[in-house]
C-alpha cells in the first residue's frame, strides 16, 4: 500500500484559508446589512444567500462554470480583457467555494450582529464615538463569539465540500484536486487504505471543528454569568 | 437654550418649541406616550427632525435654515437612559472610559466621580452583575465623564424598584447642588419634577403647552402639575439659622420663616422647599393655641375644584410665593373662599428642602 500523496491536504487548507478570509470580509457587511435593514429587499437577499443550503453543490457548479466560461457572462468580458478564464483553476475553486459556503458564514454573523443591542450602539454615540469607532469598540466585541463561529465553520465546509470543487475546479492534481476529490479517486480506483486515511483524517478534523464551536460559544461570553 | 422640532413618525406628531435657562435642571413633564422622549432624543441628535433647531450655551446643535445638523458623536452631551445601556462587555472601569476617552475637554478627574458616585467597590465588576440602582449610578458617571454641555435624562428612575428610586433621586439631588451645565430632565412623576426641576416645560400630545419657572408651573392651578394627587408647592429660600436646642432650621422666604427640621446646609446658603398641597390646611383668622409653627398671612390667589369633593386653592404668601392647598369643596363654600380672600396658611410638614 503506496502511502496517498497529500499534496491534496495542503491545496484544500490554503483554499480553506483563501475562502474564509474572503468569506468574512464579504460576509461581514452582508450580515450587518441583513440584521439591520427592514427594507423590501431583505427576503429575497436573504433567500438567495440561503441557496446553496438546499441547491444541490453541482447546480451551483455548473451554472458558474458556464458564467466563468470564455462565453460566459463573467468569463467573457474577461476574456476579451485578455484575463484567463477562472473555470479549472484554483481562483474558480475559491469563488466556487466562496458563494457556496456564504450562508454558512453570514447566518451565525447575523444572529449575533441581532444580538447587539441597538440602544447600546446609541449610547456609545453620546458618548462621542463615531461610525468606524462604534463597530470596532462597541459590536466588533459584542459579535465576536459570533464572528469565530462563522469563520470556523465556513473553513470547514469549505474543507468538506465536493460537487462545486468537482464542477469547477475539475480533478487537476496538485493544482484543483481537494481532499474530497482525492478521496473519491482513491475509492475509485480502489485504493481503501489511501481513501481511509484522508477520510478519517476529514472525520477527525470536522469533528475537532465543531467541538472548538461549541467550546468558543460557551466560553465567548465571560460577562454573562 | 431654544428648542424648536416639528416631527411625523406614524400617526404621531411632535410639534415642540420652548426655551430655557442654560443652568440648572429643565424639566420635561407629561404623561406617557406625550413625546418626551422623541424629545429628548431630537435634542441629542438621535433623530433628525427636517426643520428641527437646537441650541444651547450659543452652540447652535442643529438649524436646518443653512443646513447646520452636528451628528450626536459630535455633540457634547451626557444621556442617562431609562434602561443605563451599558456596555455588558465591558467592566465598570471599561464603561467610566469610554466617554472619558473620547471627551475633547477632560473638566473631571475620573476619580473624583467614582468617589461621589460611590462606584470604587464596582469597578471590576461587568454590569450584569449590579443592581438596578448600581446600573444607574455607573450611567450618570458615564456620562459625567464625557465631559458634556448638557446633560440630559431620560426618565432615570422609572425602571428601578422603590430602593434604587431613593438611591438615584438622592444622587441626582447632590448632582443638581454641584452641577455647572444645564440639564432636561425627562418624567411624568411630580415628585421627582418637585424636587428637581428648577424649570418646568410641559408637554401633553406633543406639543409644549406651558414653560416656565418650577415655583410658578407647579402651582398654576389650570395645569396638570397642580391637579396631580402629589402636587406641591416649590419655595426658595434662604438658610437662616440652625436651633441645635430643638434640632429646627429657619428658612427665610418671601412669606416669612419656615420651621423644618434640622437641615444640613450651612446658614446663608439657597435651599428649595417643597409644601406637599395636602399638608396645607387655611383658616380664616391666625389660628391660636396649635402646634403648628408654620403658620402664614397670605391673600387667595385662585381656587379650582378637582374631582367630586376635592378643590385646589393657590395662596399667595409674601412676594411671589404661591402656596397650593388641597381643601374640601365644602370647605370651599363654608369659608367663602375666592380670589382677594385674606386668610391664613398652616403647613402641617415642610416635604423637602434641599
Amino acid at each position: 500500500m503506496a502511502p496517498p500523496d497529500f499534496t491534496p491536504v495542503w491545496l484544500t487548507l490554503k483554499l480553506a484559508a483563501v475562502s474564509t478570509i474572503i468569506l468574512l470580509f464579504i460576509g461581514a457587511p452582508l450580515a450587518w446589512w441583513l440584521a439591520r435593514t427592514r427594507g423590501r429587499l431583505r427576503a429575497p437577499v436573504e433567500a438567495l444567500v440561503a441557496l446553496p443550503l438546499v441547491l444541490p453543490p453541482t447546480v451551483l457548479g455548473f451554472y458558474l462554470l458556464v458564467a466563468l466560461g470564455p462565453q460566459g457572462i463573467i468569463g467573457g468580458p474577461l476574456a476579451a480583457l485578455g484575463i484567463e478564464s477562472f473555470a479549472f483553476s484554483f481562483t474558480g475553486l475559491v469563488a466556487g467555494s466562496v458563494l457556496f459556503s456564504l450562508p454558512f458564514v453570514v447566518k451565525p454573523l447575523q444572529s449575533s450582529f441581532e444580538a447587539v443591542d441597538a440602544g447600546v450602539i446609541e449610547a456609545a454615540q453620546t458618548l462621542g464615538a463615531g461610525p468606524v469607532d462604534r463597530f470596532f469598540s462597541i459590536i466588533l466585541p459584542i459579535a465576536k463569539p459570533g464572528i469565530i463561529a462563522g469563520a470556523v465553520m465556513g473553513f470547514a465546509h469549505t474543507v468538506g465540500e465536493f460537487g462545486v470543487a468537482l464542477m469547477i475546479g475539475g480533478n487537476i492534481p496538485g493544482k484543483t484536486q481537494v481532499v474530497s476529490i482525492a478521496i473519491y479517486n482513491h475509492v475509485a480506483a480502489l485504493d481503501y487504505g489511501a481513501a481511509h486515511i484522508l477520510s478519517l483524517g476529514l472525520v477527525v478534523f470536522s469533528f475537532l471543528t465543531l467541538l472548538a464551536v461549541s467550546l468558543a460559544s460557551r466560553a465567548g461570553s465571560p460577562w454573562r454569568p | 437654550m431654544k428648542a424648536a422640532f416639528t416631527y411625523h413618525a406614524g400617526k404621531f406628531t411632535l410639534d415642540a418649541a420652548f426655551t430655557a435657562p442654560d443652568k440648572g435642571f429643565t424639566a420635561l413633564f407629561g404623561p406617557s406616550g406625550s413625546g418626551k422622549t422623541t424629545a429628548l432624543r431630537l435634542i441629542a441628535g438621535l433623530i433628525r427632525a427636517p426643520d428641527g433647531y437646537f441650541e444651547v450655551n450659543g452652540h447652535v446643535w442643529q438649524d436646518e435654515t443653512p443646513g447646520i445638523f452636528v451628528p450626536p458623536h459630535r455633540r457634547r452631551i451626557g444621556y442617562v437612559f431609562q434602561d443605563s445601556r451599558l456596555f455588558g462587555h465591558l467592566t465598570v472601569r471599561g464603561n467610566l472610559d469610554y466617554g472619558y476617552r473620547r471627551a475633547r475637554e477632560r473638566r473631571l478627574a475620573p476619580d473624583q466621580v467614582i468617589g461621589q458616585l460611590d462606584l470604587g467597590e464596582l469597578l471590576e465588576r461587568y454590569p450584569a452583575q449590579l443592581s438596578g440602582g448600581q446600573k444607574q449610578r455607573v450611567g450618570i458617571a458615564r456620562a459625567l465623564l464625557s465631559s458634556p454641555e448638557l446633560m440630559l435624562f431620560d426618565e432615570p428612575l422609572a425602571s428601578l424598584d422603590d430602593e434604587g428610586k431613593r438611591e438615584i433621586l438622592a444622587v441626582l439631588e447632590r448632582l443638581h447642588d454641584r452641577l455647572e451645565i444645564p440639564a432636561i430632565y425627562v418624567s411624568h412623576s411630580v415628585e421627582e419634577v418637585g424636587r428637581l426641576a428648577d424649570t418646568i416645560a410641559l408637554i401633553s400630545e406633543g406639543r409644549v403647552t406651558a414653560c416656565g419657572p418650577a415655583g410658578e408651573i407647579a402651582t398654576r392651578l389650570d395645569l396638570p402639575l397642580a391637579r396631580d394627587e402629589g402636587a406641591l408647592a416649590i419655595v426658595s429660600a434662604v438658610v437662616e439659622s440652625h436651633d441645635d436646642a430643638y434640632g429646627l432650621t429657619y428658612l427665610a422666604f418671601p412669606g416669612g420663616i419656615i420651621t423644618a427640621p434640622r437641615w444640613r446646609l450651612p446658614p446663608g446658603s439657597p435651599a428649595r422647599v417643597g409644601i406637599h398641597a395636602r399638608d396645607v390646611s387655611l383658616a380664616l383668622s391666625r389660628p391660636e393655641g396649635i402646634s403648628l409653627l408654620n403658620v402664614f398671612p397670605g391673600v387667595v390667589k385662585g381656587v379650582a375644584p378637582v374631582g367630586p369633593s376635592s378643590a385646589l386653592v393657590s395662596v399667595a404668601v409674601g412676594d411671589g410665593a404661591v402656596l397650593l392647598s388641597r381643601v374640601t369643596r365644602k370647605s370651599v363654600d363654608a369659608l367663602a373662599l375666592a380670589p382677594g380672600r385674606h386668610l391664613y396658611a398652616m403647613v402641617k410638614g415642610v416635604a423637602l428642602a434641599r
